[in-house]
């Protein structure tokens, strides 16, 4: 980058500046003209100038002007006008410089916007470019939120500066010198003194402005450390919360706000010095003036009309002065930001931007052998991991690597999966070092999957098929194709030396997949085959079970889940189970739902932050009261109280049963538990309305087989179905579209999917209901062609900011997920599933190598094993001790031969 | 049949007649009811064992599955109690259960069951003692049925 910011906003804007600059002194015409015109209107029409005699007219807009060399003469007569016509004629010419001048102005700060906009765009992009060539050493030692606050927040007054980086100097310098030479053209001597005042003053700021510049920078490093020192905050949150240290981060954070504020008062202090010093010396000019010019005319060596000349013509030399300076202020400003951030983004190695040309077809498959060429890799201290080590990987391969002591096979397979560049040796994909491929050879032909690969936020579909997205399917660049508004963005994107692609364009390369037969189906073969393999598949289908969907976004699928309800529910009623789901019935209680929600019959949307027992409470009492429930409720709510307090009051609070009380805690208890002794003390005691309402919350959750205290007669049962009606018939507003209805033939959005498909409450009754259902209704998803919609479904949840909405194991799952969908030539696993247990391991082990094996591509594996008894599914086995490879060989020949092996093994 | 119906039945099942009833009456409320078909099995012979099972009405078969053919060891009707060793031990279901006739039963799930004596050494010793009578009475009896459990 270039050193200078002056210098990369000539390059990149040379042509706009001059343009700009021509402009602005085009502009100058019609200013000066304003300037001038108030005094006609004002001599003559308003005064009466050359309007002596009455009737007396004066020519408008005549002018003659002789062209130099060739003597010819153009000339205007002009329009006779009377005073009063010459009066609103040059008012009319008033309100049009006007205007002119507006437009003018409009369009000189429009275009020095774009202008700034753009560099700013570029110097942008520029970075972040830089960013994606740092070598993986560079990368290790940055933070995230320092790099993003220099992107984002650093580098903007570059474009407030741009479009005055040349305009304003040039301006100012002209109006500055032309005010010096007016004063020079009255006088020598004062001008000069004048010129010698304006030298000091440009003398002496710049230096004053140092100590500026000097804490100009240590301000940005402080903001940005704090920058990045609240990122570290929001990540390792958790560590702080369980190491109580809270307060430890307070202090740090107040120690480098309170430098920050030290740093920005001293800069005030010196603004404000340099300020002062700065009008003090523009001042003194005057002072001169009078003092020195005023001599000499007391004495008589001066004229007095010429010493008020200069003092007038001095004027108009201060103001673009200043301004000047407030110029040159700015540009050291963000010349000090510029190199701050120049500094950061020049490291000493930077990838080949060659490397990383996109590429939209498939290069070649690379037949030759992975290797590595007596390999040494250093670990950040410099310590090295593993020594010379010479490895071949040949196509088909299956190779298991284990450590019995260091991390040496970690290490190459990090070197493999270029994480990490070796110290010395070179890692070679066939003939050619591996550094020195394109990424377009080397992110694709070699899959590299640990357990910290990275998620982005997105949904799980976005960052499965993240590898798969190398360029736009379709080739860009035909303008003539593209919509306006997308011309617009690709012509925007070249001037700002963007890159030109759409993000939005399709970019999953279906040829890339690792099931590639050609049909149609091979992304969707990829992902289910994939997601078997890892075992994420019924998870997926856990998550589309819970998720919710607009029945208005996809009305097919919804259509398909009411039908699949009813075929549910026949499927169930042929087995003779039908018993174990009471369906919703508008006419019947369900004995198997909660009082409340029997009266509800509604699904009701749950939304974050939004308590709905807050919300609709107050109106289910109103409805109970209307309905005469109220009274019959709170009787039922004094027996349930009695048992609860019976069977809870002596546990200790902290007791785990106290869990399987969905809707009371332990504070419940105890209040019930008063309030029960109140009442058999006085018996006459008249209850609140609030106590009233505690007891019949107790009814409202009660569910008759699961309580079994056989409080709940046939007589409410039947008044709390009558009251459906009432409760719904005067629902509020703020409440109408948060509840939605049962109904049979409808598909409900404020209720999750598996609600919909299930449409009742499982029996409690019945301990393996959940697994008949299950079974059956896999089955009919299947037959009925939903399976693959509810994948998508479960596909289509959100991770969360780096996958956090996620467990540690499916983030692994999914991160090996991710890697066979891609059909690579080389497949490096380095530990991708830790936190796993063994048998899982082993079926996920078996899975993957049996579905790549399946491909026609014959790829190698090669697997970093944490259960190095997992080794005997392959090929063959290296051994690592201390960074060196010590047995290399098939399972069986190791088996009997090596004794580390045994003993890794046993 | 309620809760305090299946207190009374609880307490006629030997290992809780000593029990306080208000802890039974925790002990039946943490349960969970369940209802059988006739020829639905409760537990199957080498099963991870988690729960165990007073049975309130009906009838259950017990049978163990040895040398290639089921073999139907005993019955157990109202007020008995089947699986309860893993209540004690960790182990798998030494017999099959199958509903006879329709079978309602209270499942007595073993962490649920832990947590209610977990402040009750009371239960604990009572169930002790029952176990260790049992045992002594199969010695002498060897069809009882307790006896397949133990082993």
């Amino acid at each position: 980058m270039e050193k200078n910011l002056l210098r990369y906003i000539w390059n990149h804007t040379r042509r706009h500046q001059i343009f700009i600059l021509g402009i602005v002194l085009l502009s100058m015409v019609p200013y000066f003209m304003a300037f001038d015109l108030p005094k006609q209107i004002i001599n003559g029409p308003i005064q009466g100038g050359g309007f002596e005699s009455p009737g007396a007219t004066k020519a408008f807009l005549d002018f003659s002007y002789q062209i130099p060399f060739v003597d010819w003469e153009i000339s205007f007569g002009g329009f006779d006008l009377s005073r009063l016509e010459m009066l609103l004629a040059l008012s009319a010419v008033f309100l049009l410089l006007v205007i002119i001048n507006g437009l003018f102005k409009f369009y000189i700060n429009n275009f020095k916007g774009k202008l700034g906009e753009r560099l700013l765009r570029r110097i942008r992009y520029e970075l972040v470019d830089r960013l994606l060539r740092f070598p993986p050493t560079t990368m290790r030692q940055v933070r995230a939120a320092e790099i993003s606050s220099m992107v984002k927040d650093e580098v903007e007054p570059f474009g407030g500066f741009t479009g005055d980086a040349f305009v304003q100097p040039a301006l100012l310098g002209g109006q500055a010198a032309a005010a010096l030479f007016f004063i020079i053209l009255q006088n020598l001597w004062l001008g000069l003194i004048a010129a010698l005042m304006v030298a000091i003053q440009i003398g002496i700021i710049p230096k004053m402005r140092r100590r500026l510049i000097d804490l100009g920078r240590q301000r940005q490093i402080t903001a940005r450390h704090l920058a990045g020192k609240v990122g570290e905050i929001v990540e390792g949150i958790d560590t702080i919360h369980t190491y109580d240290t809270t307060n430890y981060e307070r202090a740090d954070i107040s120690h480098r706000l309170g430098q920050i504020y030290r740093i920005r008062y001293d800069l005030y202090y010196w603004k404000f010095l340099v300020k002062f010093v700065n009008n003090f010396l523009s001042q003194l000019t005057p002072f001169l003036f009078y003092s020195i010019g005023g001599y000499f005319a007391l004495r008589g060596t001066l004229d007095v009309g010429q010493l008020v000349a200069v003092i007038n013509a001095y004027k108009d030399l201060p103001g673009p002065l200043k301004e000047l300076i407030d110029w040159d202020q700015a540009r050291q400003d963000v010349q000090v930001k510029y190199e701050q951030v120049r500094e950061q983004f020049e490291p000493s190695q930077l990838l080949d931007p060659g490397l990383q040309t996109l590429a939209y077809t498939m290069p070649d498959h690379v037949p030759s052998p992975l290797a590595t060429l007596a390999v040494t890799v250093s670990d950040g201290s410099g310590a090295h991991v593993t020594e010379n080590v010479s490895l071949k990987i040949e196509a088909g391969e299956a190779v298991a690597m284990i450590d019995n002591a260091g991390t040496g096979a970690e290490a190459i397979a990090e070197a493999f999966g270029r994480v990490v560049w070796p110290t010395s040796g070179r890692v070679m994909l066939g003939e050619v070092d591996l550094l020195e491929l394109p990424e377009a050879v080397t992110g694709r032909q070699i899959t590299y999957a640990s357990s910290d690969s990275y998620f982005f936020h997105g949904t799980l579909k976005d960052n499965l098929l993240y590898g798969l997205k190398h360029a736009p399917v379709v080739v860009e660049g035909d303008r003539a194709g593209a919509t306006t508004a997308r011309r617009w963005e690709i012509d925007e994107a070249e001037q700002a030396g963007n890159s030109i692609h759409n993000p939005e364009a399709d970019w999953i390369d279906v040829r890339s997949t690792s099931v590639s037969t050609g049909g149609p189906d091979d992304l969707a073969r990829s992902i289910t085959g994939a997601l078997d393999a890892v075992q994420l598949t019924s998870e997926v289908m856990e998550l589309a079970l819970h998720s919710f969907i607009d029945p208005k976004e996809h009305p097919v699928l919804s259509e398909k889940v009411v039908q699949l309800r009813f075929a549910l529910r026949e499927e169930l009623e042929k087995a003779g189970i039908g018993g174990i789901v009471a369906q919703f019935d508008f006419s019947a209680y369900n004995k198997e739902a909660t009082v409340r929600e029997n009266l509800l019959f509604a699904a009701s949307r749950q939304t974050n932050g939004f308590d709905a027992e807050l919300a609709e409470g107050e109106y289910v009492f109103e409805v109970l009261k209307t309905a005469n429930l109220f009274e019959l409720l709170y009787g039922m709510g004094l027996t349930i109280a009695e048992n609860v307090v019976e069977i809870f009051a002596g546990l200790p609070p902290d007791h785990p049963l106290f869990q399987q009380l969905e809707h009371i805690t332990v504070e419940d208890i105890a209040y019930y538990q008063q309030f029960m002794q109140k009442r058999r003390r006085k018996p006459g005691l008249i209850v609140s309305e609030t106590e009233r309402k505690a007891i019949v919350k107790l009814s409202l959750y009660y569910i008759e087989p699961r309580y079994r205290f056989g409080v709940l007669s046939r007589e409410i049962m039947d008044q709390i179905v009558a009251a459906r009606d009432l409760f719904y018939a005067n629902l509020p507003m703020k409440l109408r579209d948060r509840i939605e209805r049962y109904d049979p033939h409808r598909y409900m959005g404020a209720a999750t999917l598996r609600e919909n498909i299930l449409f009742g409450k499982l029996t409690h009754r019945s301990p393996d209901a959940p697994a008949k259902i299950r079974k059956i209704a896999a089955r009919l998803t299947r037959e009925m062609g939903l399976y693959d919609s509810f994948i998508d479904l479960g596909l289509s949840y959100d991770v969360g900011a780096s996958g956090r909405r996620l467990t540690p194991v499916q983030r692994h799952k999914l991160s090996l997920a991710r890697a066979l969908i891609r059909r690579s030539s080389y497949y490096i696993f380095n530990k991708p599933l830790p936190g796993l247990d063994r048998r899982a391991q082993e079926e996920i082990v078996k899975n993957v190598l049996q579905f790549l094996q399946d491909q026609d591509n014959n790829p190698s594996v090669v697997w970093v094993l944490s259960n190095t008894s997992l080794s005997r599914m392959f090929h063959r086995v290296i051994v690592f001790d201390r960074g060196s490879v010590v047995e290399d060989g098939s399972y069986e020949t190791l088996d009997v031969n090596s004794d580390i092996f045994r003993t890794l093994v046993a | 049949m309620l809760l305090n119906d299946e207190v009374q039945l609880l307490r006629k099942v030997p290992y809780f007649c000593r029990v306080d009833p208000c802890k039974l009456k925790l002990l039946a409320f943490t349960s969970d009811r369940v209802c059988y078909e006739p020829g639905q099995e409760l537990f199957a012979q080498g099963e991870n064992a988690d729960a165990a099972y007073v049975i309130l009405s009906g009838i259950a078969e017990l049978i163990t599955h040895s040398s290639g053919e089921d073999v139907k060891v005993g019955e157990a009707s109202c007020n008995s109690i089947i699986g309860e060793m893993c209540l004690i031990s960790s182990c798998s279901q030494a017999v099959t259960a199958r509903a006879k006739t329709e079978v309602e039963a209270l499942r007595i799930a073993k962490d649920t069951f832990f947590k209610v004596i977990a402040d009750n050494p009371r239960i604990n010793m009572e169930i002790s003692r029952t176990l260790a009578e049992n045992l002594r009475g199969s010695r002498f009896d060897g069809a009882d049925r307790v006896n397949h459990h133990a082993r």
